[in-house]
């Protein structure tokens, strides 16, 4: 994880989850697993957030609240769909208060499948979406840069 | 572990549930099942190991009394009853008038025919 | 003259892992009432059966909640087992038995971490969440799953546990309960979680039997109230089974309650790996159910009522779970009026809410 610059701080949110992936994201920042030494840290306030875990799948009263917490996360942000349910419904697919994956109502970057997602998948995940942070970084500074430029030339 | 189902007609509901509340029980659960175009409301009781259900069979349009009076946790499954299946229950503690579960289908367990 | 403001608490709060919305009426810092507002998790999988053939449901009654997600598939199978006059075999018996005893360790270690982490006792936190890694290596060993095993079905188990495995487990059991012995009196007799934990939120017996409280919350109450001694599953041929039960009624009387339930585990766990009968571990089941039964099973968070209807088909007509939060429901929305807005996450907690059993 050479390429992480920076501590990635994370907001964990369960749509309809049936917690079986909510606890074993929480898990993961426990001893065992313990993502703390690697600079991730678990935050409550969107605003301090630059990664959304969403465990679960989405159903009506649950997408604005989603909605809500990514509007109010900082850009650039990153989206983690964690566990089956949250990749497209999964086993409740067919419920008829499921309106499926975290995909139909929000962005996402990374998916991390299994039921229940494991620790070891989750952290990967995690990885992968610090990553993608990066990359979102270096193209708004890049951007930024052109920006400025054209603005020295013009 | 026996059920001891007792069959009891809709007017019957608030009398028996008196008598079970001053017996001492307590509510386990309240339940509804569609059997064709009736709905089947399971009530049961329970003191200490023993277990007591009340079965009642309504229509669709029937309103039936609450019990969140007799006992007061009763509110939660009748909203959800309302919700769920579009009973009409009258006299509830709290009455969410169907919030309680804000479903993307109306009534998905009993949807009201058209017309 | 006090001023009244209603404070919103959830659905996404830190202290909670689940979404649960409560309207909290103040008056200053005081909770004069609390409206809970719920459906965040309601998914409708009990109207699932109709699209799952009654083996196959087991996963989706697995799925209900991936904390009690043992008891919840035992749960089911109890019910259609009970319509159908199935007898599954007695080794079957014990392996749920010992299977759902883990369970109940694992969630009750992981409520008294959540419990430290909302009175701000990190460290306790992780200590506790430390210790449930080891229940969940015995079942990543024994069924392959962490918290989602499937390894009940309809007529029996799917997986046997040999005898070496079996001394194996208790032999983790034994350094759970060494390590617990070490950090319980944290719970017993530190001041600061005293402190937090004395004298809050209490309930009275007479006030749990009106409200149909269940579990750990009518234990703390002095309520004996366990439906393990209803004897389903192995429950009846173990002695050990005895509703533990504190009498003051506070937070503290049912943190008591689940750390005392964790050594009765772990002694119901031996007793059953001792007189655990040799032989089959399930047996075929033919047919389809048609009647209808309510089984009742004692989770971690209290009693669990299935109530299944079957009509002779595949497809069950009617399946329905009312869980333990459901019936604890009550008991929380007593307990937080007069309640200082700092202690909410606290009797929030206390219930040991599962909001995804809740809502389903």
């Amino acid at each position: 994880m050479s390429f992480i610059k920076k501590s990635p701080w994370i907001i964990h949110y369960d749509g309809t989850s049936c917690n079986g992936c909510d606890i074993e994201t929480l898990a993961c920042l426990t001893p065992l697993y313990d993502v703390e030494r690697l600079g991730v840290v678990n935050t409550g306030n969107p605003k301090h957030a630059d990664i959304l875990l969403v465990t679960g799948s989405v159903n009506e009263q649950s997408a604005p609240v989603l909605w809500q917490i990514y509007n109010q996360m900082a850009n650039p942000k990153v989206v983690v769909a964690i566990g089956i349910c949250a990749l497209s419904g999964g086993v409740f697919k067919e419920c008829y208060n499921v309106k499926g994956g975290v995909d139909t109502v929000l962005p996402v970057d990374v998916y991390v499948p299994g039921c229940a997602a494991r620790p070891e998948a989750i952290i990967d995940g995690v990885a992968k979406a610090c990553e993608i942070l990066q990359q979102k970084l270096d193209h708004e500074r890049e951007k930024k840069r052109t920006r400025k430029a054209v603005k020295n030339n013009g | 572990m026996d059920n001891n189902n007792i069959v009891i007609s809709k007017n019957d509901l608030l009398e028996n549930a008196n008598r079970l509340h001053d017996e001492k029980y307590r509510l386990v659960q309240i339940c509804a099942t569609r059997v064709g175009e009736n709905v089947l409301l399971d009530y049961s009781f329970g003191r200490d190991y023993e277990f007591v259900n009340l079965k009642c069979e309504i229509g669709q349009n029937d309103e039936i009394m609450s019990i969140s009076r007799v006992f007061p946790p009763a509110f939660l499954y009748e909203n959800e009853m309302h919700d769920l299946y579009g009973i009409k229950i009258l006299h509830m503690t709290t009455d969410y008038e169907g919030s309680f579960y804000r479903t993307a289908v109306k009534n998905p367990f009993f949807p009201l025919k058209e017309g | 003259m006090s001023r009244r403001s209603i404070v919103p608490f959830g659905p996404q709060h830190p202290v909670l892992p689940e979404p649960i919305h409560l309207d909290l009426v103040l008056e200053d810092e005081r909770v004069v009432e609390a409206i809970p507002s719920i459906g965040f998790v309601h998914r409708g999988l009990e109207k699932l059966v109709e699209k799952r053939e009654y083996t196959e449901y087991v996963y989706v009654a697995e799925r209900i909640c991936g904390i009690c997600s043992f008891q919840h598939g035992s749960g089911y199978c109890q019910a259609v087992e009970a319509i159908m006059n199935v007898e599954i075999p007695p080794r079957a018996e014990f392996l749920r038995t010992i299977w759902a005893e883990l369970s109940r360790m694992h969630s009750h270690l992981l409520w008294l971490g959540l419990l430290a982490d909302a009175f701000g006792f990190e460290s306790l936190f992780m200590q506790c969440w430390r210790l449930r890694e080891r229940v969940l290596d015995i079942f990543e060993m024994t069924t392959g799953g962490r918290v989602i095993f499937s390894v009940c079905k309809v007529g029996g188990v799917r997986r046997d546990i040999s005898s070496d495995d079996m001394k194996r487990i208790i032999t983790v059991l034994d350094t759970i309960v060494a390590d617990l012995k070490d950090f319980e009196r944290v719970f017993f007799d530190n001041n600061t979680v005293k402190s937090r934990l004395c004298g809050v939120g209490v309930l009275s017996k007479e006030k749990i039997l009106e409200l149909g409280a269940v579990g750990p919350v009518a234990r703390g109450s002095g309520i004996k109230l366990d439906m393990r001694k209803l004897g389903y599953a192995a429950y009846d041929k173990i002695p050990q089974v005895e509703p533990i039960i504190e009498t003051a009624g506070d937070c503290y009387a049912r943190c008591l309650v689940r750390l005392r339930e964790l050594y009765q585990s772990v002694e119901i766990i031996k007793a059953a790996a001792s007189t655990m009968p040799e032989g089959e571990i399930s047996v075929k089941v033919t047919g389809n159910p048609n009647g209808e039964f309510f089984s009742r099973v004692e989770q971690p968070r209290g009693e669990a009522s299935y109530y299944v209807r079957g009509n002779g088909t595949k497809f069950l007509e009617r399946f329905r779970v009312r869980t333990p939060t459901f019936a604890n429901l009550g008991a929380l929305l007593a307990t937080l009026p007069g309640c200082d807005l700092a202690d909410v996450p606290m009797l929030v907690l206390t219930i040991d809410p599962c909001i995804s059993c809740t809502e389903r």
